[in-house]
């Protein structure tokens, strides 16, 4: 950047720097003259990151969040658009005009409000939504500079006012005088969390059931923590139980009771189901159940909820010691595989997808990321079988590379396999990331519940399901998605049982 | 919810059986079926264990485990009235009980606990039961009294001699399949290598054999496939399509190398839980 034509660019790149061009800017804002063209001109702001070669061997945060004078700066370089199209890029649309404004005048606790009216895992999506393909992409800021990566960073905002709400002592949410009327949520992922924190502020009695025996769903066993500290996570579950909001954990719905059982026998007047995706889909090639091959919800689960990177030292689970691992998927759970491995010792981490960088589903943050702790990306390229020794132990993977054909149903190339490439790479491990399919528990004790044929549950768009008093959202709905979307479908289902109770009290009342 | 070990002795060398608060898992669970532990919230492991027994009415179920690692050997040095942290269940798909006609449920060590409800449900069900129960010594010879209870037909060997019979069990189970008319159905639930042998033993007579798969398990929910075995040809996962598969199909050889993925892991684990316990004399 050293000679570009804008002085500001230059200029603020010590903590000290960044204070007075932010104060400057305040003056010239507050003097009327900070134009549009002022505002484009200040430079974007980076987050402050972990040293990639440090962060190799530990699993604290990444990405450590901006400084209060990065905040204001990268606030200021929003132009309050009148139509704000960033919020059309928003799932649960989030004000982000206005609180993007409420930071640049430094009225955070105003800002946080703000986008609580929208969403309420604040420090969780700023962190793990891709707002590139959402808001940000959206962003007239980015669109006038011609790069999506120079929109205003209104997640790295929105964890910044989020994270100083958490530090300070957050209100817990007031919930209504009580209904009498009970409320079942399978699950406790983000889209659970959401519907339980909404139906109990309706002032009914919510009970969560999860299945594993810590709740918080994929946010806990799924994402990592170099990601998304556990902490925040525990945070928004104690607000629940302070809500008043009972979590049981270790029930698994189908198992322990079925959702019939719940609603005829255990008196819950309405049912929120959201189990999550939950069935690891496997690649049918030869070698797949030999030793050291994993699906990335074990390899993850073992990691992350139980504390794998411990062992020996104070945790139990074991997990593979692997030194060549390679990762098949292009996804968010790829990156997180690969990057856990890495983390754990492993001395090359090779990913295999089998289209090019720009088709990978994955944040650009995390394949960034990815890259820069050294993962080695083997692009158009996918594995044909895996390879075992004598002892049943993983060896090699062999694959077959490929090239970009036609674009296909779904507009992307698809990715044509070039006839006698195969070549084989030395691994210990592989971690497969292809996705995740619909656990069928729910369906098979379920009856009159109806699915699609990939095994989603059919909801309408107020998420009501085939059954009566039934409500379902988050991945169990959408296949793999997001947790905003996860999130944003557990608020509508939560308004539309919430609608449904309230008419099932007035007829239980008049039947009286 | 708590579950409070409300009694509980040790029955063999390793072996101990416990009675375990769980009103719900007593009240659903189904032959057949297991539950998933950890003694505590943080750090500790999750293991599978099958539901020996269950009383609905006192809401409690029996949990029989051998010490061999480090979770089971901290399942042991709990005492009646204290706490497991997590139990969860009742899981996998309960055994398919008919009335076959002639039954033989061979049971090898430690896997007569999870035999036992099944050889009691397939007698409830008119079946004649022949029980051919082995283990290494006597004193790993459980639950004979109440298999006796159940079955029809009893068949007790060790593999030393020193009780009754001296035979590797896949011996009777011979026996009893050239027997003419041959058995109808048989279940197997033991040593991953004697469930194999005891495969190979009926293939010959073309008896359909049932086997129930210990698996290394995480979740038990079919959320990570960590359970995965090849049942002919096809991956499948123990603790949801099983834990109970046609022992005729399945690839025990690839399954006993999964199962001891992390055999030095644990072992070190071990090692080290056993001498901590010792300096702190603890130790038994
Ligand atoms: C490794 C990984 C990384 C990801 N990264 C991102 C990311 O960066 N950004 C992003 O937006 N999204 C990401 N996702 C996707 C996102 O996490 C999911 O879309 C979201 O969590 C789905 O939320 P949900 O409400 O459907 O519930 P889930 O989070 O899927 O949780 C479901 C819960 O239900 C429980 N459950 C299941 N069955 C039962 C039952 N029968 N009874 C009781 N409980 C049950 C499960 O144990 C689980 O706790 C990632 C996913 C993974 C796996
Ligand atoms: S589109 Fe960008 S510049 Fe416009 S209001 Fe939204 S964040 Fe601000
Ligand atoms: S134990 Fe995880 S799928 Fe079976």
């Amino acid at each position: 950047m050293v000679g570009t034509a804008h002085p500001t660019e230059t200029l603020a790149v010590t903590p000290e720097e960044r204070r007075k061009l932010l104060q400057e800017l305040l003056a010239k804002r507050n003097a009327g003259g900070l134009k549009t063209k002022d505002r484009l001109a200040i430079p974007p702001q980076e987050i402050p990151e972990q040293d990639a070669d440090a962060r190799r061997r530990n699993v604290s945060e990444v990405a450590l969040g901006y400084t209060e004078e990065q905040a204001r700066l990268e606030a200021l370089r929003c132009l309050q658009c009148k139509n704000a199209p960033c919020i059309e890029g928003c799932p649960v649309r989030i004000r982000i005009r206005d609180f993007v404004g409420a930071i640049a005048e430094g009225d955070y606790r105003k800002a946080l409000d703000l986008i609580k009216e929208n969403s309420l895992l604040p420090a969780v999506c700023g962190r793990v939504c891709p707002q590139e393909v959402q808001c940000q992409e959206k962003c007239t800021v980015g669109l006038s500079l011609k790069d999506v990566s120079k929109a205003v960073s209104i997640g790295r905002l929105e964890r910044f006012v989020a994270d100083l709400g958490r530090n300070g002592s957050a209100a817990v949410p007031a919930v209504a005088a009580p209904t009498g009327m009970k409320v079942a949520i399978i699950g406790s992922g983000p889209g659970g969390i959401v519907a339980a924190a909404d139906a109990r502020r309706a002032g009914h009695e919510v009970t969560i059931f999860e299945a594993f025996h810590k709740p918080g769903g994929v946010m806990v066993y799924g994402i990592p923590e170099f990601r998304l500290p556990k902490a925040i996570v525990r945070q928004e579950i104690e607000t629940l139980k302070q809500m008043g909001v009972k979590i049981i954990t270790n029930f698994i719905v189908g198992r322990t009771r079925t959702i019939e059982q719940l609603m005829k026998e255990d008196g819950f007047d309405a049912v929120y189901i959201g189990v999550g995706a939950g069935l690891p889909s496997f690649m049918n090639v030869e070698g797949e159940s030999l030793v050291g091959v994993y699906s990335a919800n074990e390899y993850l689960t073992r990691a992350n909820l139980m504390k794998a990177y411990q062992f020996g030292a104070g945790a139990d689970t074991p997990i593979a010691r692997s030194k060549r691992v390679a990762v098949v998927g292009g996804g968010n759970v790829a990156m997180d595989s690969a990057r856990t491995a890495v983390r754990l010792g492993a001395e090359k981490v090779y990913l295999i997808y089998r289209r090019t960088e720009k088709e990978m589903p994955a944040r650009v943050e995390e394949v960034h990321h990815a890259k820069q702790e050294g993962v080695e990306f083997h692009l158009l390229q996918n594995p044909k079988r895996i390879l075992g020794d004598v002892n049943g132990n993983v060896v090699a993977i062999e694959c077959l590379r490929y090239e970009l054909g036609e674009p296909d149903a779904s507009g992307r190339r698809r990715p044509v396999a070039i006839p006698g490439s195969e070549f084989q790479i030395e691994v210990d491990t592989v971690i497969i990331a292809i996705g995740n399919l619909a656990n069928p528990l729910i369906r098979q004790t379920t009856p009159g519940l109806e699915f699609n044929k990939w095994g989603n549950i059919i909801v309408d768009e107020n998420c009501r399901t085939s059954m009566t008093g039934v409500f379902a959202g988050g991945d169990i709905v959408l296949g793999a998605a997001t947790v905003i979307l996860a999130m944003g479908q557990g608020r509508i289902a939560a308004a539309a049982m919430n609608e449904y109770l309230a008419q099932k009290k007035l007829t239980r009342r008049n039947a009286v | 919810m708590s579950h409070r070990i409300v009694s509980k002795k040790q029955i063999g060398p390793d072996v101990f059986w416990a009675r375990v608060e769980a009103p719900l898992i007593a009240q659903a669970r189904r032959p057949g079926q297991f539950i998933i532990l950890s003694v505590d919230n943080d750090g500790s492991e999750r293991i599978p264990l099958t539901i020996a027994g269950a009383d609905p009415t006192t809401g409690t179920i029996e949990l029989i485990w051998q010490r061999v690692g480090k979770t089971t050997a901290r399942l042991a040095q709990l005492n009646e009235g204290e706490q497991i942290a997590n139990v969860a269940g009742p899981l996998g798909t309960p055994t398919h009980i008919a009335r076959f006609g002639t039954v033989v449920c061979v049971g090898g060590g430690i896997g007569n606990a999870p035999l036992l409800p099944i050889a009691t449900a397939l007698r409830q069900a008119g079946n004649r039961v022949i029980s051919i129960l082995g283990a290494r010594d006597k004193s790993r010879m459980i639950l004979e009294d109440r298999f006796a209870e159940v079955s029809d037909e009893m068949i007790v060997c060790t593999d030393d001699g020193s009780y009754k019979r001296k035979a590797l069990v896949t011996e009777p189970l011979k026996e009893v399949c050239q027997r003419s008319p041959k058995p109808d159905h048989v279940f197997v639930i033991g040593p991953t290598l004697m469930m194999k042998f005891c495969c190979e033993t009926t293939r010959p007579f073309g008896v359909p054999t049932e086997v129930s798969l210990n698996t290394i398990m995480v979740d038990g929910t079919g959320m990570c496939g960590g359970c995965r075995v090849e049942v002919g040809g096809q991956a499948k996962f123990v603790c949801v399509d099983g834990p109970e598969f046609d022992g005729h199909k399945v690839n025990f050889d690839l399954m006993i190398k999964r199962i001891n993925a992390y055999k030095r892991q644990e072992q070190q684990a071990y090692e080290e839980y056993k001498q901590h316990q010792c300096k702190v004399g603890l130790g038994n």
